[in-house]
Parts: C-alpha cells; sequence; structure tokens
C-alpha cells in the first residue's frame, strides 16, 4: 500500500511515538519525508 | 547505609485567572485576535468554583483519587459544598494572596503592587495565613500609587498585572524587565520565573511545616521544574531549588536543578535517594514550582464545550526524601526504571524499561504492585480539546503488557485502570502532572495499611527541545515499612 510513497509520520508521545512508526515502514519502499513526535500535554 | 523514605509530600494549587492571558497559548491567541481576551475572560472560574472542583481537591490532599470515579464527567458540574481551600499539607491560594507571595519572591524590586490593593487587599489575606512570617509582611513594602503604574505602563515594556472583580479585569500592579536589552529577562520571563519561584516557596513551606523534618537538617535541595532560569549569557543556568529555599529555614542547604522536562521530578526522586543513602544529606527536599507558560493551554477546548478554563491554575510540589524513620514508605533502590538510551522510542520499549524490568529485578509480576501513578493528566482539560485521556492511554499499555505475561486475562485489560490505577486529577502543568500527583496519597496509604506498594512512572519529551528525537522516562517503586532501621535491604 506504501511501496512508492512518500511518507509523513506523525506520532504521539502518549500513543505511538514517531519513531516507532518509522522502524515499522523500514524494511518499505517508502521515504519518509517529515517525522515528528507531538506531545500534547 | 541507610534506607531512603518518602516522609511527606505537599501538594499546592495557585488559582490565577488573571494570569491566564499570559500562558504561551492565550498570548499567541490574543496577539491573533484581540476579541480572545474577552472570550477567555468569560470563562474564567471564581476561587470558590476553584476550591469546589473534586480533582483540586484530590490534587492537594483531601479527597482520594477513587472519589473521581463516584461523580460524572465532567467534573466542572460537580461543586462540592464542603471543600475546604487548605489540606493537612497544603492548600489552593486564591490570586490576592498569590500576588503578595509572588512579591515577596521579588528581591529585585521587579514588581510593583498598587499601595490600596497592597494594604487593603493582599496584607490583610496574608496576615491571616499560616505560613506567612512578619518579615515577609515586610518585605511587601507599601506599594505604589496607581498614577505611578499607569505612567510606567505607557512609558516601558512592563507588563500590566490584574485581579478579577465583578467579571473585569482591574489594574493592581506590574512587572518589570530585569535588564534593558536581555530578552531572556524580560518582564513576561521574570513574571514566569516569579510565579514558579512563589509557588515553590509555598509548597516548601507546607512541606517543612507539615512532616517531622527539622528544616536545618535539610542539606540539599533539588527542583525539578521547567523554568529555564538565567540571563542571554547563561539561559537555563538554573538552581531555582535554592533561590526557593532561601525563603524556608533550610539554613543548611545548597542545591540544584534537575531537568528532563516532565519527569525531572522521578529522576530528582532517584538523586535524592541516592544522597540520603550515601550520607551525604540526611534529608534532601524536593520541589517543583508551577508553570506560568502552561496557563490556558488548552482553552480553546474547554470554551468549545462551555466549560470554564480549568488551565487557571498552577500546582506546586514539594516531596521530602530522608533518612529511615522506621515509619515512612521506603523508595526501592534498587528497582529505579530508566529509559536508557538504546532501549528504542517504541511504546512497548519504554515500558520494559520503566516497569517489566525494575520488577524483574525484584523479582514481581506486574501485578504484584497495588497501585501504579503515570502521566496524571486531567482528562476535563485534555478531551475537549481533542487530546484524548492521558492516564487511561497509560494504563492500557501496562495492562496489556501483564496480559500479554499472561499475569491477567486479556478480556481485562480495560479494568486494569480501575484497580491498579486510578483517574487523571493534576493540572497540566507537565512535571507537576508526572506520576508525582499520587505520591501523597501513595504515603497515606501504604501508612494506613490501604495499599503495600506503588510504582511511580513519568515520562519526559525531550525531542520537544528539538536536540534529540528522543524521549525520556523514569520509575521508582515505594513500599511499606515494617520497622527497623538501616536493613540496607532496600
Amino acid at each position: 500500500m506504501l511501496a512508492g510513497k512518500k511518507v509523513f509520520i506523525l506520532g504521539e508521545r502518549d500513543g505511538v511515538p514517531a519513531p516507532a512508526i518509522e522502524e515499522c515502514l523500514k524494511n518499505l519502499d517508502t521515504q519518509i519525508i517529515y517525522k515528528d513526535t507531538a506531545c500534547f500535554v | 547505609m541507610t534506607t531512603p523514605v518518602v516522609k511527606g509530600a505537599s501538594f499546592v494549587i495557585t488559582h490565577t485567572p488573571s494570569l491566564v492571558r499570559y500562558g504561551s497559548k492565550p498570548t499567541r491567541e490574543i496577539n491573533k485576535n484581540k476579541e480572545n481576551i474577552e472570550h477567555i475572560q468569560k470563562g474564567l472560574r471564581s476561587f470558590h468554583d476553584a476550591v469546589a472542583y473534586l480533582p483540586n481537591q484530590v490534587f492537594i490532599g483531601n479527597e482520594r483519587p477513587d472519589s473521581l470515579k463516584t461523580y460524572e464527567r465532567p467534573w466542572t458540574n460537580t461543586h462540592l459544598s464542603n471543600a475546604n481551600r487548605f489540606s493537612q499539607s497544603g492548600e489552593i491560594t486564591p490570586e490576592v494572596e498569590f500576588y503578595g507571595w509572588l512579591k515577596i519572591a521579588d528581591e529585585f524590586q521587579l514588581i510593583s503592587l498598587d499601595e490600596n490593593f497592597l494594604t487593603n487587599d493582599v496584607k490583610p489575606m496574608l496576615a491571616q495565613h499560616p505560613l506567612i512570617k512578619e518579615s515577609d509582611l515586610a518585605s511587601l513594602g507599601d506599594g505604589v500609587a496607581h498614577s505611578q503604574i499607569k505612567e510606567k505602563l505607557e512609558n516601558s515594556s512592563a507588563l500590566p498585572l490584574y485581579v478579577q472583580e465583578d467579571g473585569t479585569e482591574k489594574l493592581i500592579g506590574l512587572v518589570e524587565d530585569g535588564h534593558d536589552e536581555d530578552h531572556v529577562l524580560s518582564a513576561h520571563t521574570m513574571l514566569e520565573n516569579l510565579s514558579n519561584k512563589a509557588s515553590g516557596i509555598i509548597a516548601m513551606r507546607h512541606a517543612l511545616q507539615s512532616f517531622k523534618v527539622c528544616p536545618e537538617d535539610v542539606g540539599y535541595v533539588l527542583g525539578c521544574d521547567e523554568e529555564a532560569v538565567g540571563d542571554r549569557y547563561q539561559r537555563g543556568g538554573g538552581n531555582m531549588a535554592k533561590a526557593i529555599a532561601s525563603h524556608t529555614d533550610c539554613t543548611n542547604a545548597s542545591g540544584s536543578d534537575i531537568k528532563s522536562f516532565c519527569c525531572a521530578p522521578a529522576h530528582a526522586v532517584a538523586i535524592a535517594s541516592s544522597f540520603v543513602k550515601s550520607g551525604f544529606s540526611k534529608e534532601v527536599l524536593i520541589v517543583g514550582g508551577g508553570s506560568l507558560a502552561k496557563l490556558g493551554m488548552k482553552f480553546a477546548g474547554n470554551l468549545a464545550k462551555d466549560m470554564p478554563i480549568i488551565e487557571d491554575q498552577m500546582g506546586a510540589i514539594a516531596i521530602l526524601v530522608g533518612q529511615d524513620d522506621g515509619e515512612s514508605p521506603k523508595i526501592r533502590t534498587d528497582a529505579f526504571g530508566k529509559h536508557d538510551i538504546s532501549a528504542g522510542s517504541s511504546t512497548q520499549a519504554i515500558y520494559q524499561a520503566l516497569v517489566s524490568q525494575p520488577l524483574q529485578q525484584l523479582n514481581k509480576k506486574i501485578t504484584d504492585i497495588d497501585k501504579y501513578a503515570v502521566e496524571m493528566h486531567n482528562p476535563d482539560v485534555t478531551e475537549p480539546n481533542g487530546n484524548g485521556n492521558v492516564p487511561k492511554g497509560n494504563y492500557r499499555i501496562i495492562g496489556a503488557m501483564a496480559a500479554l505475561k499472561g499475569e491477567i486475562d486479556k478480556k481485562d485489560v480495560p479494568f486494569f485502570e480501575d484497580k491498579y490505577g486510578m483517574l487523571g486529577f493534576s493540572p497540566t502543568q507537565g512535571h507537576i502532572a508526572s506520576a508525582i500527583p499520587f505520591l501523597g496519597h501513595a504515603r497515606d496509604m501504604i501508612m494506613n495499611g490501604e495499599i503495600n506498594n506503588a510504582m511511580f512512572i513519568g515520562k519526559g519529551s525531550l525531542f520537544l527541545g528539538k536536540m534529540t528525537t528522543l524521549s525520556d522516562g523514569m520509575s521508582f517503586l515505594i513500599e511499606k515499612n515494617e520497622g527497623g532501621h538501616d536493613d540496607d535491604g532496600s
């Protein structure tokens, strides 16, 4: 589904942080163009 | 070596509705649209409402966290009729008194208060306060003429200070820049730092008055707030801890600040425990003042749901860690949890480091802990703003880990919070909400025999400072003191 796509990652500290999402995408043919983890508190 | 124990913990709320306009989010929104100040004004609570608000009563210790379950949310619809502004070891401070504490904290004469406001309102109220000394009242001075305040506001970059009166704002003073050219000492930053200091003084004095600790035995104070005190050459130079302690009788103390965003208090407990266990200091006092920047952080969510702005208040904490007294809960120095650099940032990795690993070291299961304290943010603040229920999410993860280990059934994961946790009740003040709000309750509940132990799990968002993508976390465990001293078995 994400093969060949550019990916924009928004994570959340008390949910799933951005580095964890990035880790899941490592073996896929994707280009991560931006990643950030938000902290809403 | 002696075992460190939790000798006491004090919790303070300073109710400052007129300072909401100076929170980071309200400031930005008012700059975008001046009409926002009127929207904010209409959403502010009275002091009576702040005192009667159940989560505030839980925070200062008058009600147990379990009492939150007995009322429907939002809790802003519930007004406790018998609410007291004081607890055994803390309080909710009204705005007029807070301005007095602000002036007491101000050693460089940056705060000017209207002479009539000072004489007719501040001084009579503070004179009745159990923690105020004659020297405090003297340091308030005589105030300045209202005309002088107006003139200075017209001719300088000073910030006006107001109080709420009959639904409108009344000018009662100002705060000035600490330096002509240094934005790190701007009036706004000075107000942030002095608010932190003033609320920290109240919390520290409560702790020293309420528990069996001699102030002269406190050899070290640790700050755990998130203010960057300093000037243009050393922004964040710090030692707010020592600045606060200079307003108490801890004359034999030095100190320093621990910085790790929200989880600094958990780090501070670990460091304080080490200082006590090594014999470096008989008693260590941890202090964290309030965050003015976070006032009104989620005001739009509350207003959108026709709720009052709950972030009209700052929190402050003071924790006493000292040598074993044979009765206060022990801190397990062999089971601190820390989020190592190599641990990774996945949720599972964080909780493995903070919960599973320290429990494995003690040969304990997740279900062997009676209560877990996590990020205790009040959902009345976060949910209306679309930010979810923070403690609930954290408890679900710990419950899921217990299910993965086969300690509980998978279908019981949603109930983990009810049995091993609690509902959120803390002001959304970063370090203040990070697990620590349960420490006073846990101490009492362990000493009363209601529970045997409790684990505190703090998380810090290091990535917000743009220096690393890493996050941080720290945990500690306290347990019943069976008596007997210096067993070195902690």
